[in-house]
């Protein structure tokens, strides 16, 4: 512990220095607002699924400035697009950070992304709010994960399949990147240790935006054709979504037969395709557009009304990044400063209503306690809630049903402050993520 | 006998049913409504769980005449109006027809409604758990209603869960039916209840050969557990002997079956592929313009075909025609423009030409981006484009691929034909070979190349109508193909059609083979690592131009 702090404090140091650099030059602010960084791609690959939460923030914002400000200063959002290229993820954090001073970042989705800015943002000493779900096994100082962790999607979604349908036989279907792979990891561990045989899981990669599924939704259908329940639990990505749905429904593959259980298919996806073949197959999320509730409907409402159009859905993703806007300013408040340390330390441990009706609880691992919901995709691009958990469920950054990630742990209170402690060696590993 | 087996059939059904008699009035003579009402007027307001256990109930009740109802139920479209308690299934276009009460035979046609009354009905919810229970409920109804198909259909449904109540059911239905491959089902679904019982071993043996070479997946399961020293695994060693038999008669079909599938979908892929490539053989190989910008032609064509869904939405079915000449006239005219304005002054220079055109795609792209926003848009498949032709249970051919192989075809042929037999044919093949000779001719070789360009890009737009009937219409629709297009035309042989064609066709079958066995992401490492290789032993591809032609 000893040899963190002079580290940090030398951090700080030279950022003191920078930024006594930056206010001689002419891109100094103004010292009445405060800045929000928004780094989400609005060009691109990912554009389809990040332009959506550049708007959810811009709406948070204006929302916050009518309301007067945080610390009683209006708050400026500065806006650049990273344009789905990983490296430059990285170049536009320094900038938001070194030129446009910025207090907090919102963005990223992919999880390249976010690791190609992690290093930036611990050496500027930066503050990110990374709204996706996402494999796990992360924990930095800089960064607040209000998306869900596997154990917030992914284990909960096959006690389902598993308890509530009695599925015995798993595809475990994704794409090909880290992702997928991890969650897949995970899971596979999660089914063997409740005694899934191995023969009785099918693992399958495919590349992003995969067109041709003819032969996998074969191998699918032979799978399942065993006599025993099967299911596919999808971390299928993106684009590769559609055609992977309507070769299941070409092939007379039917939710009931074998239901797919998605998780990264939401109500943004679904609202960009025919859903006929869709119907009956589920996602694993923390939200829903259809829960019925008077904060969610206001959410809604104020989203119709900034966006201007009837027809645009909101997501998880969203939720995510409204708990984490809404965090942020209680924090920044809470601290009396927007200093990152201090922001750091007073969200640790506060409360925020939720968009289903409950609260969620930022824990000192930086992740949310939120609820986890499972929904049926209505023809309508909609899902229906057909089970939920009772009661919320602690994010957990470091998986408990991998080897190696069992025993860390991620606190970043005193006196541990570490993203990944060893509870057995009782060490701080440090950076190595 | 028989009436006892109805009778042990709808007890197991109703559970908390008490009446005999009752269960078999009704069986006969359909609804009786006075018990019904109450059971549908829970089910309008009934949570997902409670009405997975009204559906039983409302099967012993309504018998036979409740199949409509189910039906639109399973179909997801079941409505209702509260007021009147009346239950309609509701069309796509709003109209609504009523399921029950049972409609009398004078007015079961469609009753249309306006759009405000559409929206006072109550659509009924259903869950996966829901679709089950219904699709086996009707299954035991058709099994005594349907036409031929329908009966076959769902006594095969019935095969995956042989129990008791099933079996009793089955032998009631054969002993009414008379369509031979109906019965044929039947016989398998009995046979299959004998071969676990704890009949005689003789009679175990003779229903043997009923099960050879069935293709049906309980069959198969079955006979594996039989065989399976921790399943069921069969004693008797002459019993043993002929599942064997009949086991290794169902791997060989399905083995021949697995091949003519592997087989279609490497054709599918390959007709995808022909068509991604077709234009840019013609940009590419006949003009050798290196056009980076050909993807976007198959994205300008796939938005065509939403843009037409768009202004005629009542039209679904038709939509495509329309979008096949429009695609063409878009994708050409962009096409054209871009050859006029900008290739035109690059002649001669492939560099600047790839540089050149790979700006103008990421201009397109985000033309397109601003213009339709970068969420994916929805095309419809229409009702003919979707479904499958079901050979047998393990082989079926889906139709759009089927379609879309056929079309690509069509597509190959006619330009083929294009460039063979008509004028502007011979002129593109004069310019082709020999510019200079072909301007002293008096063929003005600048239109030659514009026409040339638009046809080129005009059929990758109608390749795009096509594509979007497989894949995203999205911004990035092109970006996706354009590798797999050079990559065609290159193996092929550039500046030779036919090489296209046989080019596709091959990486596609190649891929679909290697697919199962390595996987998609190594299959498709494979596939580029052989053309890379390939390229390195015949520069020029497959076909290679000869002679004149080949300057």
């Amino acid at each position: 512990m000893s040899t963190r702090k002079p580290k940090s404090s030398m951090i700080l140091k030279a950022g003191a220095c920078l930024m006594g650099l930056m206010a001689l030059s002419p891109v100094a602010v103004a010292q009445d607002t405060i800045k929000v960084g928004v780094l989400h791609s609005l060009s691109g690959t990912m554009a389809i699924s990040e332009t959506t939460l550049k708007d959810t923030v811009l709406m948070l914002v204006e929302q916050q400035n009518e309301r007067g400000g945080v610390l009683g200063r209006q708050l400026e959002p500065v806006v650049v697009d990273p344009a789905s290229d990983w490296p430059l993820f990285a170049e536009k954090t320094r900038e938001l950070l070194t030129q446009e001073e910025v207090d907090v970042i919102f963005g990223a989705w992919t999880s390249v992304s976010r690791k190609s800015m992690l290093p930036v943002l611990e050496e500027l000493n930066g503050l990110l709010f990374y709204p996706v779900q996402y494999e796990g096994e992360e924990s930095s100082k800089n960064i607040f994960y209000t998306g869900a962790a596997p154990n917030q999607q992914a284990i909960p979604a096959v006690d389902y399949l598993m308890n509530e349908l009695g599925i015995e036989r798993w595809v475990l279907a994704g794409t090909d990147y880290v992702y997928p792979r991890t969650t897949n990891r995970i899971l596979e561990a999660y089914l063997k240790a409740n005694g899934v045989a191995d023969e009785d899981i099918m693992i399958n990669y495919t590349p992003f935006s995969h067109s041709d599924w003819q032969s996998i939704v074969a191998d699918i259908r032979r799978f399942g054709s065993t006599g025993k329940p099967t299911a596919v639990v999808s971390t299928i990505n993106g684009d590769a979504n559609v055609p992977f749905y309507r070769e299941l429904s070409n092939q007379g593959v039917s939710s009931f037969d074998i239901p797919v259980m998605a998780f990264s298919v939401g109500e943004e996806e679904l609202s960009g395709i025919d859903t006929r073949p869709l119907v009956g197959h589920m996602a694993a999320w923390n939200y829903f557009q259809s829960v019925d509730t008077a904060q969610n409907e206001e959410f809604i409402d104020n989203w119709h009304d900034f966006i201007g159009s009837e027809s645009r859905v909101t997501n998880d993703p969203m939720e995510a990044t409204y708990i984490g806007f809404n965090m942020w300013v209680k924090a920044v408040e809470k601290a009396g400063t927007t200093d990152v340390d201090a922001v750091e330390q007073a969200m640790i441990g506060m409360e925020t209503p939720n968009l289903t009706g409950g609260t969620a609880v930022m824990g000192k691992n930086h992740h949310l306690s939120k609820p986890v919901l499972i929904g049926e995709i209505q023809e309508n691009g909609q899902f229906q809630v057909v089970w939920e958990t009772e009661g919320l469920v602690p994010g957990d950054a470091w998986s408990d049903y991998l080897e190696g990630s069992r025993v860390l742990e991620a606190d970043w209170t005193d006196p541990i402050r570490c993203g990944n402690y060893n509870t057995v060696t009782e060490v701080c590993s440090g950076q190595s993520y | 006998m028989k009436h006892l087996s109805i009778t042990a059939v709808l007890v197991w059904i109703a559970m908390a049913f008490a009446s005999v008699s009752q269960a078999q009035a009704q069986s006969q003579a359909g609804s009786d409504t006075s018990d019904l009402e109450p059971l549908l007027a829970r089910l309008v307001d009934a949570s997902l769980s409670e009405a997975v256990e009204l559906i039983p109930q409302l099967e012993t009740q309504g018998g036979r005449g409740i199949l409509p109802l189910f039906t639109a139920m399973f179909d997801n479209s079941l409505a209702v109006d509260p007021e009147s308690m009346t239950f309609y299934r509701l069309a796509e276009d709003n109209s609504a027809t009523p399921v029950y009460p049972p409609a009398d035979a004078s007015n079961d046609e469609a009753v249309q409604l306006l759009p405000t009354a559409a929206d006072e009905l109550e659509r009924i919810r259903v869950s996966n758990r829901l679709r089950v229970l219904l699709r086996d409920a009707i299954a035991r109804i058709r099994l005594f209603e349907g036409d031929a198909e329908e009966r076959s259909i769902a006594a095969a449904e019935l095969l995956s869960q042989m129990g008791e109540d099933t079996v009793l059911l089955l032998r009631e239905a054969l002993a009414s039916e008379e369509d031979a491959e109906v019965r044929e089902v039947l016989e398998v679904g009995i046979a299959m209840n004998v071969l676990v019982s704890d009949a005689p071993d003789e009679e175990r043996l003779q229903v043997v050969p009923t099960l050879h070479g069935r293709l049906e997946a309980p069959v198969r399961n079955l006979l594996n557990s039989l065989l399976d020293p921790n399943g069921r695994n069969e004693q008797n060693p002459e019993v043993r002997a002929a599942i064997e038999e009949a086991n290794a008669a169902i791997d060989t079909r399905i083995r021949f079956y697995g091949f003519i599938e592997e087989l279609f979908y490497g054709l599918s892929l390959g007709s995808v592929l022909l068509l991604a490539a077709i234009g840019l053989a013609v940009t590419f190989g006949v003009m050798g313009v290196i056009n980076m910008a050909h993807g976007e032609m198959l994205m300008l064509g796939a938005y065509t075909t939403y843009v037409v869904q768009l202004v005629m939405p009542g039209f679904i079915t038709y939509s495509l025609w329309v979008a096949i000449p429009a695609a063409f006239l878009v994708s050409a005219s962009v096409g054209i423009l871009i050859q006029r304005y900008v290739i035109r002054y690059l002649h001669g220079r492939p560099l600047e030409t790839l540089l050149a055109t790979f700006g103008i795609s990421l201009i397109l792209q985000q033309t397109v981006r601003t213009i339709f926003s970068p969420l994916n848009r929805m095309v419809v498949s229409p009702e003919w484009m979707s479904g499958t032709i079901q050979i047998n249970p393990v082989l079926a051919i889906t139709n759009n691929r089927l379609f879309i192989l056929i079309f690509s075809l069509i597509v190959f042929f006619a330009l083929m034909m294009i460039l063979r037999k008509t004028s502007l044919g011979l002129q593109v093949r004069a310019v082709s070979q020999n510019r200079n000779m072909a301007k002293a001719m008096g063929i003005r070789t600048d239109r030659v190349d514009a026409l040339t360009f638009g046809l080129g890009s005009g059929i990758a737009g109608i390749a795009g109508v096509a594509l979007s009937q497989l894949t995203n219409v999205g911004p990035n629709l092109g970006q996706s193909y354009i590798i797999d297009s050079f990559m065609v035309v290159v193996f092929g042989g550039v500046g030779n059609l036919f090489g296209t064609l046989v080019g596709a066709f091959s990486l596609g079958v190649s891929n679909k083979f290697l697919e199962p066995a390595v996987g998609a992401v190594l299959a498709k490492i494979i596939t580029l690592v052989f053309i890379i290789v390939f390229i390195q032993f015949r520069p020029k591809g497959l076909f290679p131009q000869k002679g004149r032609a080949a300057e």
